[in-house]
């Protein structure tokens, strides 16, 4: 469905996008991963056409972009770094007014209306009445962004951060909604620095670190069972005995075995009359994959960095050293690695 | 997308601000006028004015050249630069250009926009000023009231004087309605015409920014440095070429027969400007990445 090659995007000095090689399938729900500043914006704007890559190609539906992207965006609905709108009209009247500036098919003014009153319902927003989007609420443009996108029943959709200003039970009703469609043949590309939603919705990961697709994976390889198996035992010391040649670390009650099978190991050890609290086969966290293989967000900007926060200096920070104080009392809360860094 | 564009502003409520405001000016100094019986000596202040004591109905071409030199292109200036900033501000531009909307495309619509404006606001102008004109100071109909001949056909429209004497036509003699109805017809598409050269300006200023106000007050600038080198007597050799020289030439349309060169010329160098800075507008704006 979306095939890049070698896809770079310089800007100045700086290499927003690089080398990147991105594969969606039809039928996939992917969702393309980074800290902020890596780049998941600029490559989404290429795909649209909105920015033209420095070198490499995009094809998409078998169309290359940007020379034929006119042909595939009648075919792609598409929601950029938050939703936009008129505000002295009503979301009904920008809808209307947006399906009438494109072409092509299933664009015929007749069904206009029912178009858009279909659109609005799916994001529910039916009952909206004819007040001016400029009274909208965050969560309410959030929506009608995405019924613009679903306007002209896309067979490819592409969302940055679609659930934005959304509540608990809004970020839930979108959801259901994108899995809804993606059983009904709709190709889904999300980009996303909420590690959760992603791991809810997609099938497929892409992640992207400082312009570079680090990782592209299924979910679930991604997510497959290691070789460790965690263990919770009051009897530590004598399992630590009994298991020696295959304990691999311990921390107090808690000890990390090699092993493929937690039912094995169970019977072993309820035999030899050591008592087992928690057995478990290690499984890798997407949060910890994704932490793992990419860099700070180009948000955290660190006292000692004298380098531009973005790029980053090429050498990965030492974990071993503190960070220095952090001048952002408040650093942004979505970020994924600030947290971590000093610990890992 | 043209009609998309033209459907957005007659829905925006600044486009009616701003044409109320445009009609506005010129009834406001009709009041004045009328109240104080008081108008500029002959060649001084806005063309005409000083003639639509004796004849209302030409109050319609004494509204145009009040409205014309700073109101008009301001607001053609802030409409026009507004075109592609505007939209990069309130983040449309990347959703009409995902719609899709071809680039080349959206700035035809936003110039086709900006020039129904144009048109729109002159006529309103010429209509308002001329019920204001014939309420407040009686119209002659097709009385000719030439107080004396005047040498209007030698005087330079450029200056935008010496328009001493009008009753009927610049250069004294009668003009009927119809006539009357005719030139005023010209004055208003010439005025159009006139206004195209900012269009274009405005336009190519905001494909380099996302800011329409920044587009706006470059627009404006050039203006009002073109205005100012027109003043200046060192800058002779330029003054052929300015964008504002030949505005007032609208002015030699009302004159017996008309004295075309000017206003021919004044046509040719909007007609350059409008090429020069509509292909750069384009060539900047149909490579430009859109990260607004």
């Amino acid at each position: 469905m979306i095939e890049t090659r070698q896809l770079t995007k310089r800007y100045g000095a700086v290499l927003a996008v690089d080398r990147v090689d991105l594969g969606v399938r039809e039928g996939d729900r992917y969702g393309l991963l980074g800290p902020n500043g890596s780049g998941k914006t600029t490559l989404i704007r290429m795909l649209l056409g909105l920015v033209f890559a420095t070198s490499g190609q995009i094809e998409i539906d078998g169309c290359p972009v940007p020379r034929r992207v006119a042909q595939v965006l009648p075919r792609i609905g598409a929601l950029i770094e938050g939703p936009a709108s008129y505000s002295y009209m009503s979301g009904r009247a920008n809808l209307a007014l947006l399906d009438s500036a494109g072409p092509g098919p299933g664009g015929g003014r007749r069904s206009r209306r029912a178009r858009v009153e279909e659109a609005l319902e799916r994001v529910g927003l039916a009952g909206v009445d004819r007040r001016p989007v400029r009274a909208y609420s965050l969560g309410m443009r959030q929506r009608l962004g995405l019924a613009a996108a679903l306007l002209r029943k896309p067979t490819l959709l592409i969302l940055d951060e679609p659930t934005n200003g959304l509540d608990p039970r809004g970020i839930r009703e979108i959801r259901d909604l994108l899995i809804e469609l993606n059983k009904d043949g709709t190709t889904v590309l999300l980009s996303s620095h909420l590690l959760g939603e992603v791991e809810q919705l997609c099938t497929r990961i892409g992640v992207l670190d400082r312009g570079r697709l680090v990782i592209q994976d299924e979910l679930a390889a991604l997510r497959a069972p290691t070789d460790r198996i965690l263990l919770r035992t009051p009897d530590a010391d004598r399992a630590t005995a009994l298991l020696d040649g295959t304990l691999l670390s311990r921390d107090g009650d808690r000890l990390i075995v090699r092993g493929v099978d937690p039912a094995q190991l169970n019977a072993h050890l309820v035999g030899e009359g050591v008592r087992v609290a928690e057995l478990v086969r290690e499984r890798r966290s997407l949060e910890d994959l994704v932490i793992e293989a990419t860099q700070p967000g180009s948000d955290r900007v660190d006292q000692s960095a004298t380098a531009p926060a973005w790029p980053h200096p090429d050498p990965a920070p030492d974990p071993h050293t503190v960070p220095a104080p952090d001048p952002d009392p408040d650093p942004d809360p979505d970020e994924m690695t600030s947290a971590e860094e000093g610990t890992r | 997308m043209i009609h998309v564009e033209l459907l957005r502003m007659v829905r925006r409520p600044r486009t009616w601000m701003n044409l109320i405001l445009l009609c506005a000016l010129p009834i406001i100094v009709a009041v004045f006028i009328a109240v104080t019986n008081l108008v500029p000596a002959p060649g001084q202040g806005p063309a005409f004015l000083s003639a639509v004591l004796s004849d209302g109905s030409l109050y319609p071409a004494a509204g145009l050249a009040i409205v014309l030199p700073v109101f008009l292109p301001v607001s053609v200036a802030v409409l026009s630069g507004d075109g592609v900033a505007g939209e990069s501000g309130t983040g449309m531009l990347r959703y009409l250009l995902t719609r899709p909307v071809a680039r080349t495309r959206l700035l035809t619509a936003k110039l086709v926009g900006t020039m129904s404006f144009v048109v729109t606001a002159v006529i309103l102008v010429a209509i308002t000023s001329y019920i204001t004109g014939v309420l407040a100071f009686g119209s002659n109909g097709l009385k000719p009231v030439s107080t004396s001949s005047s040498s209007g056909a030698v005087s330079s429209a450029t200056t935008g004087v010496s328009i001493g004497t009008v009753s009927t036509s610049l250069s004294g003699t009668p003009l009927g309605t119809g006539q009357l109805i005719v030139r005023v017809a010209y004055g208003i598409g010439y005025i159009s015409v006139s206004m195209l050269g900012v269009a274009a300006i405005a336009l190519f200023l905001s494909t380099l920014t996302d800011s329409a106000l920044g587009a706006a007050l470059g627009a404006l600038a050039v203006l009002v440095t073109s205005e100012v080198l027109a003043t200046l007597d060192a800058a002779g050799s330029v003054k052929a070429y300015l964008p504002t020289n030949y505005w007032l030439a609208w002015i030699d349309l009302f004159r017996d027969p008309i004295l075309w060169h000017n206003v021919i010329r004044g046509l040719g160098i909007q007609g350059i400007y409008a090429v020069v800075f509509l292909g750069l507008a384009w060539a900047n704006f149909s490579t430009k990445d859109v990260t607004g």
